[in-house]
């Protein structure tokens, strides 16, 4: 057999905390032929980032590697002296990262960047550096590089920001690529150009990846071999298409088994041996109008500032993040809202929740018209507790003073009756509903996972039988295996509480899973309307295909 | 990290919310010997100025020209002035007048500049803008500067070195209260407490506020420090306090004339009462943040 | 740039109408009867009478303040008791002394602060490390006139390296012809090194303890700023496409780092210009500090309204001149 281009033996990686020493890589062996894409996957905390970062050496103080070898191209890494080790970087070995507007340094233009590594490898001279880097710059696919060569990282997207970190490791023709993560954060349009991108790219010149991912369906689609993480460990190794057809390990089954694909139904995501819940009776009034919602608006000034004003300029049209949006909630049922960043789903759910107020258009809520009230005063409306919400980041919604006992009471003191005896009863079986064990009801959100914290927002959400709950994103600050309980836990719930949920999210196939219809947003309208099947199986908006197209998904 | 939940977890009894911080205060001090330090050195202020009187050994008042301008000796632990005043007496005394105008004058601005700063961030709009234009116009000053100017206009006392104090500090806590109520005006859980049913005042007292005074007692420690240096500067420069009161600015400016003739000792000791009352609200203001902060506590 | 300047300009002129408005009121407004304030403690009902006739205080609030802005505009601050001169003549004449020393006092803080918190940042937990900690917690618990003290004890009358604590030059000097002001900087002009020389031996004490006082603050945001803009993430960018340390250091890190520092600046400068005052006291430095406080003690009030403004104006300045700073640096700042 060939000698592989990377080769990583029983690494493992040491970390000094204040609880002393953590390993968070164990005795792990990659291998990267020439050409070849491994796909690294794994849960947070699997270790996957930390092992990258073994193999550049670029580690944190309190890191260190304890054990193993890094050879590449017959290169032992881990005794290099750091003088030859950074000549590597770079060169033959380079890096892109998540966040790519943080990856860059906000103070210098991009440009200047990519020169500096240029130079820094003898690959450009002074003279020639500027020319040499509006090259790379234009292999990225970056329309008018001359001009981007002088722009800052602030003035351009996510998606552009991420095109000039490609840019900067592939300046210097580096034989292996390393990605961590690089997709994460942009929306699913961006990330397939990003990836396709950085495919076409690696192919062309014949380079090695290593594509470090929590998404199995991104491993699937772009990868040779993937090698599957869990707790500093590796799992499972092997060809792509083997691992997702038979799946050996337990933990890739179980991963596997969470992420959500076409074909899968909710249930299908928990592990087999989970029980599964009988489905109650559909509620009886099932069908009527819970909340109509119609020529909805939302407006921002872009202010044109004191100055501009006092100089005579025109105040700019207002931005409109919602634009003459309209849609009803039945009764019993789900509904999908979904669409990339910016596209106004958030700033739509806001309003309907009565927590921003709309410039124009009417809520109405059980036939009561409720977009005139106020925001600030909606607090002390009896229609306040019939609808509740479910906040995306689990951690950032819980009150960091409050135990669980007392969040999940908070609803019932400010509107409910019980008190006393009564209401920590009735807190019990709340927890009791959404899964939390009563010893947790005590701690503070900070001694409580993710999983945890998510139940807590739940059960504060449904403590007082709300007819209609959002649902802002719920999982997307969760692992899969996470967002596949917490999913059926929702669904659980609606349909033993009769309630109704609209479900605001940026992942088609998570809508799939809960909702009966959807709606496809894109700047501030809509783009698509329909039942969940039909938009996902035919849809008739091109922007709907697109968007579909661009998620992608471990093979059936 | 975050496997499917069994529904059987541990059920180890938790301590009470009090309990536990008090517990981790206890850990927090006796894990560290400077803010250990610290807190006997506050108790020892404490005690000075609550009891001050009781414990000087000679009369702070009493002149006795016959032992003016002794050296440290067994009679006199920190030597005597010029007019042969036993300095020890004179800066233990001094502590409770030192400490009274720095606290009160950074208790006065912390409810006013706490509460100006906390509605200007979440109500924003004119309060804000009001606020932060009152904050802008002390801030465009120089403060101690402003603070001389202050007191040259009120009138020369003590009542008005207090206030003055207390107004050149305005900005500090209402900028920060404002920056600490404006980053949770839209945190999620503060969205949630509008949900359930709170009121704005409510959220706003109920919810913010608490969140928001551990900061702002690590803020009140750590400018007391800076109070207590404003207050002996003024003194020092012949503002507010008049002699013969004992007071540890005055007497610095006092024994300002006889270092350059060596006696040394006439401003050296209320130099250092002054420095390790300040060096003892920072500390304590850097252990207080560690005893606060919940996201350390474990 | 032009107009980076101009709209910095603007921003600024608030603080100076909130300054201006603010001197005003403290005279005017609070209690107390201002034409006693400015008749001085000894004057005569007679005299008192005279000065309210004079200053215009018999007039609605309006009217004096009107006069009081005609009368800046005229750049009329008014007349000492103590001297007997105007008051802006004064403060010209003196101002030169303070900025001399404030200057040099912020140049030796910033040359020190600076290596300290980025050294202390890069080697954490060394003995540079901790010797920034001690600095940046014995610094701000020294009070100003203090260290100034024992500076004069240790330096003037242990070991006699430091001249008499008595003004800006030796009394059997004369000064250097007046140019700018800056005794440095105008005997430097004269070629005349002797009294350079003399000139500095006055000048290094009391600078030393306003940067020593100055000098903590500075340190600690260094340091703490160096920490961030290490573990910042372009910083492990930087790192992984193999650029030297010390192009990570310096071009990428420190320069980020800078941006909180220059801010601080603003801050630190307010307190030196307090502190100003308390170390022209100790070291008889004949600067509009000592003249103020003159003033104060003689109820002169005159003199101190004209220098707490002269202060906030010195102070608006140079806050204007670190926003145009920040803007250079930081491209972001440009937008907004």
């Amino acid at each position: 057999m060939e000698m592989p281009l990377l080769d990583v033996r029983d690494l493992t990686v040491e970390f000094a905390t204040r609880r002393g020493t953590v390993q968070a890589v164990k005795r792990v062996n990659l291998s990267i032929g020439k050409g070849e894409t491994l796909g690294v996957v794994g849960e947070s905390g699997s270790g996957k980032s930390v092992t990258s970062y073994a193999v550049m050496r670029i580690l944190d103080r309190a890191g260190r590697i304890a054990e193993g070898a890094v050879s590449f191209s017959g290169i032992a890494l881990r005794e290099l002296p750091e003088r030859e080790m950074q000549d590597l970087r770079g060169r033959e070995i380079s890096m892109i990262f998540q966040n790519p507007r943080a990856a860059l340094n906000p103070i210098r233009s991009v440009g200047r960047q990519i020169a500096d590594v240029l130079l820094q490898h003898g690959q450009a001279t002074r003279a020639n550096a500027r020319a040499k880097a509006i090259e790379a710059l234009t292999q990225v696919r970056i329309a008018r590089p001359e001009e981007r060569y002088d722009a800052y990282p602030f003035e351009l997207s996510g998606g552009m920001c991420q095109r000039v970190v490609i840019a900067l490791a592939l300046a210097c023709r580096p034989r292996l690529l390393i990605a961590d993560e690089p997709t994460t954060g942009l929306d699913v349009t961006t990330q397939k150009v990003v990836m396709e991108l950085v495919t076409e790219l690696t192919r062309e010149r014949g380079m090695s990846t290593l594509l470090i991912t929590h998404d199995l369906g991104l491993a699937a689609a772009y990868c040779d071999r993937v090698a599957v993480m869990e707790k500093g460990v590796v799992v499972e190794q092997a060809e792509a298409a083997a691992i997702f057809r038979a799946p050996a390990h337990p933990y890739t089954r179980r991963l596997m088994r969470a992420t959500p694909r076409p074909g899968a139904g909710l249930r299908d995501l928990l592990p087999q041996e989970a029980p599964r819940p009988a489905d109650p009776p559909p509620d009886p009034r099932q069908g009527e109008a819970l909340l109509e919602v119609a020529g909805l608006v939302k407006e921002y000034s872009r202010g044109g500032g004191l100055l501009g004003r006092l100089a005579g300029r025109a105040a700019p049209a207002p931005f409109r993040a919602v634009d003459g949006l309209s849609f009803t909630v039945r009764r019993g049922e789900s509904l999908g809202l979904v669409g990339e960043s910016g596209c106004g789903k958030s700033t739509t759910s806001m309003m309907v929740m009565r927590l921003l107020d709309p410039t124009a258009g009417s809520i109405r809520l059980k036939g009561q018209e409720i977009s005139g009230i106020p925001a600030r005063g909606f607090a002390s409306s009896p229609l306040r507790s019939r609808i509740q919400m479910v906040f995306q980041d689990p951690t950032d919604s819980l009150n960091p003073r409050l135990t669980a006992a007392r969040a999940i009471a908070d609803p019932i003191l400010r509107m409910g009756t019980a008190r006393g005896a009564a209401l920590r009863a009735r807190v019990e079986e709340l927890a009791g509903l959404v899964g939390l064990p009563r010893p947790l009801l005590d701690r503070f959100p900070h001694q409580l996972s993710g999983g945890q914290k998510a139940r807590v927002g739940i059960a504060r959400a449904i403590a007082l039988d709300p007819e209609l709950v959002i649902l802002d994103e719920p999982t997307a600050a969760l692992d899969v295996s996470v967002q596949a309980v917490v999913l059926n836990l929702l669904q659980d719930l609606k349909l033993r509480l009769g309630m109704s949920y609209l479900f605001v999210s940026h992942d088609l196939h998570v809508v799939r899973l809960l909702c009966d219809r959807v709606i496809v947003m894109r700047q501030g309208r809509v783009v698509e309307e329909g039942p969940v099947e039909q938009v996902l199986e035919a849809p008739r908006a091109d922007y709907t295909r697109e968007l579909l197209a661009a998620i992608p998904h471990p093979p059936v | 990290m975050d496997a499917p939940l069994p529904l059987t977890a541990e059920a180890e009894p938790r301590p009470s919310a009090a309990i536990a911080l008090l517990r981790h205060a206890r850990y927090v001090i006796s894990g560290n010997v400077v803010t250990a330090a610290s807190f006997v050195l506050f108790f020892l202020l404490l005690l000075c100025a609550a009891f001050g009187p009781w414990l000087a050994p000679y009369d702070p008042l009493a002149s006795d020209t016959m032992a003016a301008l002794q050296p440290p000796s067994a009679a006199h632990w920190l030597g005597t002035d010029h007019l042969g005043r036993d300095i020890l007496s004179r800066i233990v005394v001094a502590t409770r007048l030192d400490m009274g105008i720095a606290i009160s004058s950074v208790a006065l601005v912390f409810v006013l500049g706490g509460l100006a700063g906390v509605a200007a961030g979440y109500f924003g709009g004119w309060t804000d803008r009001i606020v932060g234009r009152l904050a802008d116009t002390i801030m465009a000053f120089p403060l101690f500067v402003l603070a001389m100017g202050i007191v040259a206009a009120l009138g020369n006392t003590v009542t008005n070195i207090v206030i003055a104090t207390a107004i050149v500090n305005f900005p500090l806590y209402a900028r920060i209260a404002r920056a600490e109520a404006a980053v949770r005006r839209d945190a999620g859980y503060v969205q949630a407490a509008r949900l359930t049913g709170n009121g704005e005042m409510r959220v706003l007292l109920g919810t913010i506020l608490p969140n928001i005074l551990p900061i702002m007692a690590v803020q009140m420690s750590l400018t007391m420090g800076y109070a207590i240096l404003n207050a002996a500067g003024l003194s020092f420069i012949g503002l507010g306090v008049k002699p013969p009161t004992p007071e540890w600015g005055i007497m610095v400016a006092e024994g300002a004339s006889f270092i350059v003739s060596g006696e040394w000792w006439v401003a050296l000791f209320p130099g250092l009462a002054l420095m390790l009352a300040v060096f003892c609200f920072n500390l304590l203001g850097d252990g207080l943040r560690d005893i606060v902060d919940p996201q350390r506590r474990t | 740039m032009l107009r980076t300047i101009a709209s910095r300009l603007g921003t600024a002129l608030p603080s100076l109408a909130g300054v201006v408005v603010v001197t005003f009121l403290l005279t005017r407004v609070l209690p107390g009867d201002p034409a006693a304030y400015f008749a001085g403690p000894v004057a005569s009902p007679e005299a008192i009478a005279q000065i309210r006739a004079e200053l215009g205080l018999d007039q609605p609030l309006l009217a004096q303040f009107a006069r009081y802005l005609g009368d800046l505009a005229r750049g009329d601050l008014g007349v000492s008791l103590t001297t007997g001169q105007p008051v802006l003549a004064d403060i010209a004449a003196r101002l030169p002394a303070s900025i001399e020393l404030t200057l040099l006092g912020l140049l030796l803080a910033v040359c020190t602060a600076v290596p300290l918190g980025v050294l202390a940042a890069l080697r954490q937990g060394s003995w540079i490390d901790h010797l920034c900690r001690l600095v940046t917690t014995a610094g701000v618990s020294l009070p100003v006139f203090f260290t100034g003290l024992l500076a004069v004890y240790v330096f003037y009358f242990l070991l006699g390296w430091s001249p008499a604590p008595l003004g800006r030059l030796d009394s059997f000097m004369s000064e250097p012809a007046r140019v700018t002001g800056f005794f440095l900087v105008d005997s430097a002009l004269a070629g005349d090194g002797e009294t350079f020389r003399a000139a500095l031996a006055q000048l290094l004490l009391p600078a030393i303890t306003l940067a020593v006082f100055a000098l903590a603050p500075l340190a600690r945001i260094t340091r703490a700023s160096m920490l961030a803009a290490l573990s910042a993430d372009f910083v492990r960018t930087a790192r992984a496409s193999g650029l030297n340390g010390r192009t990570v250091v310096l071009r990428y890190a420190f320069r980020n780092a800078m941006l909180p520092v220059l801010t601080t600046l603003g801050m630190v400068f307010s307190f030196l210009l307090g502190a100003n005052v308390l170390v022209e006291k100790v070291f008889a430095w004949p600067g509009i500090g000592s003249y103020a406080v003159e003033a104060l003690i003689a109820s002169d009030f005159a003199p101190v309204q004209g220098f707490v403004l002269i202060m906030a104006i010195l102070y608006i300045l140079l806050n204007l001149f670190i926003d145009l700073l920040y803007g250079l640096v930081d491209p972001r700042m440009k937008e907004g």
